[in-house]
């Protein structure tokens, strides 16, 4: 068995008087892609949030064993989390290689910075090709993009991806969720949050389906993909 | 036509001054959103901190370089830590308080600022040290340049190219960016936005500090009320220029400084303050983002 790498118990989250996430219980180990799916405002950016520290929490939130409850949001970081946030959150007047140095902010290893640059390049070549180009100017695709590069820039050992297909063209969401895969076999692991649950679950190992700010399943993504419910409130069938 | 090219030179020399007030203004409502309206304080603070520190060396009598660059650096150092003082105790503890209660704040910050300056330092104008001698420089077909001026020009263009090689080329600059962009996105990126935010206001501060000096050298009268006028000047440039674009505070205060220069020498020394208010009307009705007001491309 792998070992537990995040390990949220109890959490809780209020916006004013709005109980956005009522008592979550769940882990993600080393290595694994799990999922969070549900509809719109079941508290799955929140979550993402929660674990990012930028909302305030009751609960207990464990990475690596250490509880991040008191540690600021940029103090995370340097812990191994790394966030691609909903709406992708790119410096749209800095250009892509500034957005991609801003990932690597609370980092000193040069040499080591630059073989992750050419990694991202890698990963997508259209990012290489403009490096100069204002961020604020790339297609929604290449957004997205940056947003994830921007993010590995910081050397995670979890990734959190907000909706990474969100607005994409179905062949710029395959070629992300490629990616997204081909990370995780490299050994990053992966806290995915998805309203396109079925080709979130084909590329996850486990997945927890958020109602309302509540867990109602937990399973291997293998068995929610032939759960009934699932299948109906979720995959569309 | 020497004497237009002469008004020039000084709307230029009054404008890089502006500036340099502006850029303080505009920088921090590029990273917090908020008027800090003790900016102009902080500058008063400034001439005073050079006034005393002439006065304990000794120097306020021995015009020269060296008096120049002694001044300068302690007004910079003084208004940096007012700035940071400011931003630390009045403004921070609000930093997710409603837009009207910081603003209030920052009213009150001021008026704390002249009228306790009237208390410490008395009501009555102080005769700012010499910093340096004025004189002509070069005499160039009847167009004086004199040292007053080229010193003014040149500080302010050192002190504006350093604050762009800051923004835009090294590490902090571009945190300074991202956070006023996103501050959230920012932190998620390892940046602890309130030591930018502190950074901000000591940069912005300094820079009015090395203003104070400046304006001294110039029109060597300081009193607690001095930064008043010249501050709402600088702000209306800064909105002018569009607010929280620093090319554009610059840009608005070189207008300002030379309009103001132009209006006085064409048509009355009257219309000398009545100018920044005018401007500041014509922009909020026609172009309220300013010249070169933020706009962004930001697809969702
Ligand atoms: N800043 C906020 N202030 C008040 N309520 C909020 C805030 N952010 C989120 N909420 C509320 O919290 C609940 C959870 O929102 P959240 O954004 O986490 O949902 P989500 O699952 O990510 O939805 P979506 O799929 O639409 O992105 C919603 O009811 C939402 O209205
Ligand atoms: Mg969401």
């Amino acid at each position: 068995m792998s070992s537990v790498l995040l390990n949220v118990e109890n959490l809780e989250v209020f916006y004013g008087s709005i109980h956005a996430l009522k008592g979550l219980n769940f882990t993600v180990n080393t290595g694994e892609v799990v999922s969070l799916i549900g509809a719109n405002g079941a508290g799955k950016t929140t979550t993402l949030r929660a674990i990012s520290g930028l909302v305030p929490v009751r609960g207990k939130i464990e990475f690596s064993g250490k509880d991040l409850v008191s540690v600021p949001t940029h103090q995370r970081v340097s812990l191994g989390i790394a966030q691609s946030p909903e709406g992708r959150g790119v410096f749209p007047q800095m250009s892509i290689l500034e957005n991609l140095e801003m990932g690597a902010y609370s980092r000193s290893d040069k040499a080591q910075i630059k073989t992750d640059l050419e990694m991202c390049f890698d990963l997508f070549p259209r990012l290489k090709e403009r490096l100069q180009q204002m961020a604020g100017t790339l297609s929604g695709g290449e957004q997205q993009m940056l947003a994830i590069s921007r993010a590995l820039m910081c050397k995670p050992k979890m990734l959190l991806l907000d909706e990474p297909s969100l607005g994409l063209a179905p062949l710029i969401v395959a070629q992300i969720f490629e990616i997204v895969k081909k990370l995780n076999n490299e050994g990053m692991t992966i806290l995915l949050v998805e309203q396109n649950a079925r080709m979130a679950l084909k590329i996850s190992h486990r997945a927890y389906v958020l109602e309302t700010g509540r867990i109602v399943m937990a399973d291997s993504a293998q068995n929610l993909l032939s759960n009934d419910e699932v299948r109906k409130s979720y995959l569309g069938i | 036509m020497q004497d237009f090219i002469q008004h020039i030179i000084n709307g230029i020399s009054l404008g890089s001054i502006y500036a340099l007030i502006a850029l303080g203004y505009t920088m921090v409502y590029g990273i917090l959103k908020m008027i800090n309206f003790a900016h102009s304080d902080v500058y008063m603070v400034g001439a005073f901190a050079a006034y005393y520190v002439a006065r304990f060396l000794g120097i306020e009598n021995n015009p020269g370089f060296s008096t120049l660059i002694t001044l300068l650096l302690f007004s910079m150092l003084s208004c940096a830590i007012l700035g940071l003082a400011i931003e630390r105790f009045a403004y921070r503890p609000l930093r997710k308080a409603p837009k009207l209660n910081i603003l209030i704040t920052a009213i009150g910050v001021s008026l704390f600022l002249e009228y306790g300056g009237q208390v410490v330092f008395g009501a009555d104008p102080k005769v700012f040290p010499e910093v340096m001698k004025d004189f002509v420089l070069f005499n160039i077909a009847d167009v004086e340049l004199k040292s007053f001026d080229v010193t003014v020009l040149l500080v302010s263009l050192i002190a504006m190219l350093g604050l762009q090689f800051l923004i835009f080329k090294t590490k902090l600059g571009r945190a300074m960016r991202a956070v006023s962009a996103n501050s959230s996105v920012a932190s998620l990126l390892g940046v602890n936005p309130d030591r930018i935010i502190t950074f901000t206001f000591i940069v912005g501060s300094a820079l009015a500090g090395i203003g104070s000096v400046l304006v001294g050298m110039k029109y060597p009268k300081i009193d607690p009320l001095m930064g008043m006028m010249i501050g709402l000047k600088a702000f209306v440039a800064a909105v002018l220029g569009g607010i929280g674009n620093v090319g554009g505070a610059v840009l608005g205060a070189l207008i300002m400084g030379l309009s103001e220069e132009m209006v006085v020498a064409y048509l009355s020394s009257t219309y000398r303050d009545a100018l920044a208010f005018g401007i500041l009307i014509v922009i909020l009705i026609f172009k309220p983002a300013g010249l070169l007001g933020k706009y962004s491309v930001e697809k969702v």
